[in-house]
Parts: C-alpha cells; structure tokens; sequence
C-alpha cells in the first residue's frame, strides 16, 4: 500500500510519540536499575542518578544478599507464600468453580449470590484485623495464606470458563461408569487446563506483591516477606537489619554503597523474578481481562 | 421458590392441595441434593471460607455500635453491656477529620479520573494506528511492565525519582539552576505525585480494554471510510471511537461506582504527616486512628460508614449501565 504524504506524516509522529511514552514508562524504572550499581567513589563525584555508571559495580548486592542476610530469609518466607498460597487457592477454588459450573445443582443461585455478594461489602480493616487476631493467626505465615485464599471475582471466572465444557463429555464418563472424583479428576481437570494455568499466574503474582497483610498481622522481622524488607530499606534505611548479619559488614567495606543505592539494589531484587517471567505470563493477564462478564 | 417452600411446610400454614406440591416439591429438591451430595461435599470447604473470612467480618462489623475491648473475650461481642448506638459514627461526623477526609478521598478520586481516564484510550488509539506487529507488541509490553510492580516497588521508584539526595527530577532542578527541593513533603504537589504515579503504573493496562474492543472493529468500515475520503484523524473519530464508546462509558460508571477508593496502598506507602491534610482518605484514617491507634470500635463504624457508601455507589453505577442497554454486574 502507498501512503500520502498526510498518512506520512501522521505515522511519523504517533510513532514518535509512542516511542517517547515508551522511554517515559520506563526510565523510572532504568534509572533505578543505574543507580543500584553506582560505587561510592563515584557517588562522592558524580552524585547520583547519572544515566548510567562509568564503572557499575555490584556491591550493594553483595550487602544485601551478603551471608545470612534478611533478604535472602525473605526470599525464602515469600517463596512459601507463592507455592504455599497459590496451591491452596487453586486447591479451594477450583472445586467451588466446578460446583458452581453445574446447571442443574440445586441451590446454586442462592449459593452464587452468597459469594457474589462478598464482592460488594467487606468488614472493613479492622473487623478483619480482630478476626485474624482471634484465631490466633498473628504473626503466623497462614495470615498470608487464609485470608486471601478464594478470589471470588477469579472464581467467578474460572467457573465461567467451566460452564463452556459440554455436559455430555461428562455424561458419557459417568455411562463408561467412572465415579464423581474420577470425572473431576479426568474429565474437567484436564479441560480446565487453561483457565487454572492463568488464574494460577494471578494468584501467584497477588502473593509475590502482596505486603499490607503482612505489614498488620507480622512482628517476627524472620518471617517477614520481599516486600516488607523492601519497605523497611526503604523508610528507614539499611541500618535497622545490622542486627542480622549480612548487613552488618556494610562499614567494613573498602567501598561502602551509598544509601540510595543499596536501596535502589533491594527495589531491583524484589522486582527481579517477576521482570524475568513477565514477558512468558503477561499474555495470560491480557487475556484475563477479556474474560470480564461474570453474570449467573 | 422451593426453600421457602420448605419453610412453610413446617409452618403448616398453607392450604392441603398446595401443601401437596409443596411436599413434593421438597422432596423433589431432597431427591436432587442426595443425587449430587459429592458435589455438595466439594463446595463445603471452600463455602466455609467465605463463611470464616468474608462473613465473620461483616458480623464483626457490631464492635461499631459498642465500646470494644480487645482483651474481653469473644463473648463480650456478643452482649449489650457495652452497646453505645451510633455514638462512634456521631464522633466521626462531628471530628475536624470528618470533612478533611471526605474531601481527600474524593478529590484524589476525582483528579485520577480527569486525568488518568482519557489517556489509556488516547494510548490505545495511538497503539491501533500502528501497522508494525513487533513495535505495536513491545510498545504494549513496556507500557504493562508498572503495572505488574508491587505498591512498595513503585512507591520505592517514586521516591528515588523524588529524593532531594540526588533524585532524577532534582538533578534536573540543579541542572537547571535550582535548589534541591523535597517534593514528597509539599502540599501543593502531592495530589499531583499521586496522580502521575497513578497514570505511570495504570495507563497501559487500562488501555487493554479499549484495544480490545478495537479488535473487533470490521476493517471494512476504515476502508468505507478512505474510499470517501476520510483522513486517520477522522477514520478515528468516525469509526474507531464511535465503536469504542460502549466500553468507554462503562469503564467510566464503574470507576465512579468505585470513586472511594482513592488508592489506600499508594497513599500509605507515600504521605506523611506534613500532608495529611491533602492527602488522608478514610482508608488512611481508618488505619491510622482505628488499627495503629487501637481505637477498635471507631475504626469498625468509619469504615463501615465507607463500605456502605460504596455499597450504594455501585449499585447505582450498575443501575446506569443496565440503562444503558449493557449487562452490568450483576
């Protein structure tokens, strides 16, 4: 196809434009990432935040993730959190997803107005925060776990996404004269396949980014998660983890990191894992908004 | 329905010719529970949570009416000795907060709105128009990436780009013969660093939903339109936008049926004390005075003053969608 020069022009500056936005979305972020490899040689004559470093140098790594460091504990405590939590919150809703899924179930309209209504009033903070406290949860890992564990817009979803598998392939199980589990199991399992892959990946980030609930139910600094470290560095500085080693060393450096840059170094580890993987899931999020409507 | 059907049979009130169907019709439904018990016994555990974790609260929500006592047992929740009515709420209204508050909560909301609201479709326009599949993908991808950071993450980039020790922003006010100066603690400014904030990390992932719903425009309407002769200025304004305007309109009533949240986490992560007074929402408050300040009670009737608030905007805003021809919610 030809273009006129107009339709030049035009393609000319959306796509500078965009090229603009794009920089825009991500120097924050690149910044970031410059600033965390910044020596403390060259922050004393340079100052900080200078495109990139002349020579990048990997210190505030080494005091962050230093031996026996907080950071690699919560490493460790939000790793649980993902595989723990997400498993669990496939384990709980994709049964109540299949239940809701069958047409003829008696009761089910009421049974969907009892979850759907949870998505339109909540107890508010502190009924959940007396709740947890009650049952004994604080300061527990399962207060990460128990509250969060059905979403009940995702369940919604996936059920949606059952209520498309024909009945019949069911039925012609149940004739071959496999039992209820063995359906479940074999027959849904298997086609469900799709949804549970991508409302596995929401679930996964949710636990990954989550940090209020454990900013509220958690005192134990051990079992704190990523993001709460993070938040800590970022606050109130480095200085307060000295009592776990690790950090302590960052006096007896030859070259200790500046400030800004250790915390510019935690911003980058936390976000790591999920920089690495988002270019394979992202496309399971784009798709998940598609699958909007969630009428009964 | 067959439930109260139930109810009424043991009632015994009904005549002896309904009562019949009645009976038949509860065990009808007996016949039917029996039938799928397994699939009753696969929802048990997980109907269980929501009665533990969703509607336990919402009957916790009584320690608004009454003066709580955490150290008292379970039990005391229970009694009228410490019943106080609407004295909580009465406080709220009448507190110097209430209006500060109020104001905030809908302020914030309303400025992410004006100005975070047309940009993902403007974003997405620009996205449609562009013809190659590889920058169009890497233009999408980039502009998802904030959206996929923690709250502490981009509340973390934020503050590094606005840190007077050598922030991005301040190096610019240097570079251009300026005094450092600590942005975050401004009043004047802080509702806009919100705002920006907002627009960095949502704007790409809002615009999804327009694109979308430009997939499915019929490319013979743009060539309808350049055989008479229409320009991609137009193109867009005639054809694309018109088929957008669905989704446009519904995006718009549901962020307005949730204009009370005005971003808890992003505020909390950001403000402090010397801009409370531009930027202390009821959800801020709610955490400050009631969990933080262990006034458990006032805390519970703030936030269920907001949770029903909210409650009648949404219903509202899905009332306006169903008049509008669309499916709503619910």
């Amino acid at each position: 196809m030809q273009f006129s020069r107009d339709e030049r022009l035009f393609n000319f500056f959306n796509i500078a434009i965009l090229i603009v936005l794009t920089l825009l979305f991500l120097l924050p972020f690149l910044s970031v990432v410059s600033t965390s490899l910044i020596s403390g040689k060259e922050y004393a004559t340079r100052g900080l935040f200078i495109l990139y470093p002349r020579q990048p140098v990997l210190n505030s790594y080494q005091m962050l993730l230093g031996q026996g460091s907080i950071v690699i504990n919560a490493y460790f405590v939000t790793a649980a959190r993902v595989i723990v939590g997400t498993g669990l919150n496939l384990l709980f809703t994709f049964p109540l997803a299949y239940v809701l899924s069958k047409r003829k179930l008696y009761g089910r309209v009421p049974l969907t107005m009892f979850i759907f209504f949870t998505m339109l009033f909540h107890g508010g903070l502190i009924p959940n925060f007396v709740l947890v406290e009650k049952l004994n949860l604080l300061d527990s890992f399962w207060s990460m776990i128990l509250p969060p564990l059905i979403n009940p817009w995702w369940l919604l979803i996936m059920r949606n996404f059952m209520l498309a598998i024909p009945e019949e392939l069911e039925e012609a199980a149940i004739m071959d004269g496999a039992s209820p589990l063995v359906v479940l199991v074999r027959v849904i399992l298997p086609l469900s396949m799709p949804v549970i892959a991508t409302i596995g990946l929401w679930y996964a980030v949710m636990h990954w980014n989550a940090w209020f609930d454990a900013a509220i139910y958690i005192n134990d600094t051990r079992k704190l998660p990523l993001q709460l470290i993070l938040r800590g560095i970022l606050e109130y500085g480095a200085g307060q983890y000295s009592d776990y080693s690790g950090l302590a060393e960052m006096t007896e450096l030859a070259d200790p990191p500046p400030a800004e840059s250790l915390k510019a170094a935690m911003i980058v580890i936390t976000t790591l894992p999920i920089l690495m993987i988002y270019p394979f899931i992202q496309r399971y999020f784009v798709k998940g908004i598609m699958l909007g409507s969630i009428k009964g | 329905m067959q439930q109260t059907g139930g109810e009424q049979l043991g009632v015994g009130v009904t005549p002896a010719s309904s009562a019949y169907t009645e009976r038949r019709g509860f065990r009808e439904a007996w016949r039917q529970i029996k039938r799928d018990r397994f699939l009753y016994a696969l929802a048990a555990l997980p109907l269980l949570y929501f009665v533990i974790f969703q509607y336990l609260p919402m009957v916790g929500v009584i320690i608004a009416f009454q003066d709580y006592d955490p150290f008292l047992g379970i039990d005391a929740m229970f009694s009228m000795d410490r019943w106080v009515g609407l004295k909580h709420f009465r406080n709220f209204f009448d507190s110097i907060f209430f209006w500060n508050v109020m104001r905030n909560t809908v302020v914030i909301s309303l400025y992410k709105l004006i100005f975070g609201f047309p940009l993902p479709i403007i974003l997405a326009l620009m996205i449609n128009e562009l013809r190659m599949r590889l920058f169009q993908r890497t233009v999408q991808t980039i502009s998802y990436l904030p959206h996929f950071f923690s709250m502490v993450v981009a509340a973390g980039i934020v503050r590094a780009m606005l840190t007077p020790q050598g922030g991005l922003l301040n190096q610019l006010v240097v570079a251009l013969g300026g005094e450092p100066k600590a942005f975050l603690t401004d009043p004047t400014l802080f509702r806009s660093i919100l705002v920006t904030m907002d627009i960095w990390q949502q704007a790409g992932w809002n615009s999804i939903i327009y694109l979308a719903a430009m997939a499915t425009i019929n490319p013979e309407m743009y060539e309808a339109a350049a055989m008479d002769g229409a320009n991609r200025f137009q193109r867009m304004w005639y054809v694309t936008l018109p088929s957008i305007s669905f989704a446009i309109v519904i995006t718009l009533i549901f962020r307005i049926g949730g204009m009370l949240n005005a971003g808890f986490e992003q505020i909390l992560l950001l403000y402090s004390p010397s801009v409370y007074a531009v930027s202390d929402i009821i959800d801020t408050y709610v955490y400050r005075a009631g969990l933080i300040g262990r006034q458990y009670s006032f805390g519970a009737a703030v936030g269920l003053f907001k949770s029903i608030l909210a409650l009648i905007l949404m219903y509202m805003a899905n009332k306006v969608a169903q008049r509008l021809g669309q499916e709503g919610l619910w």
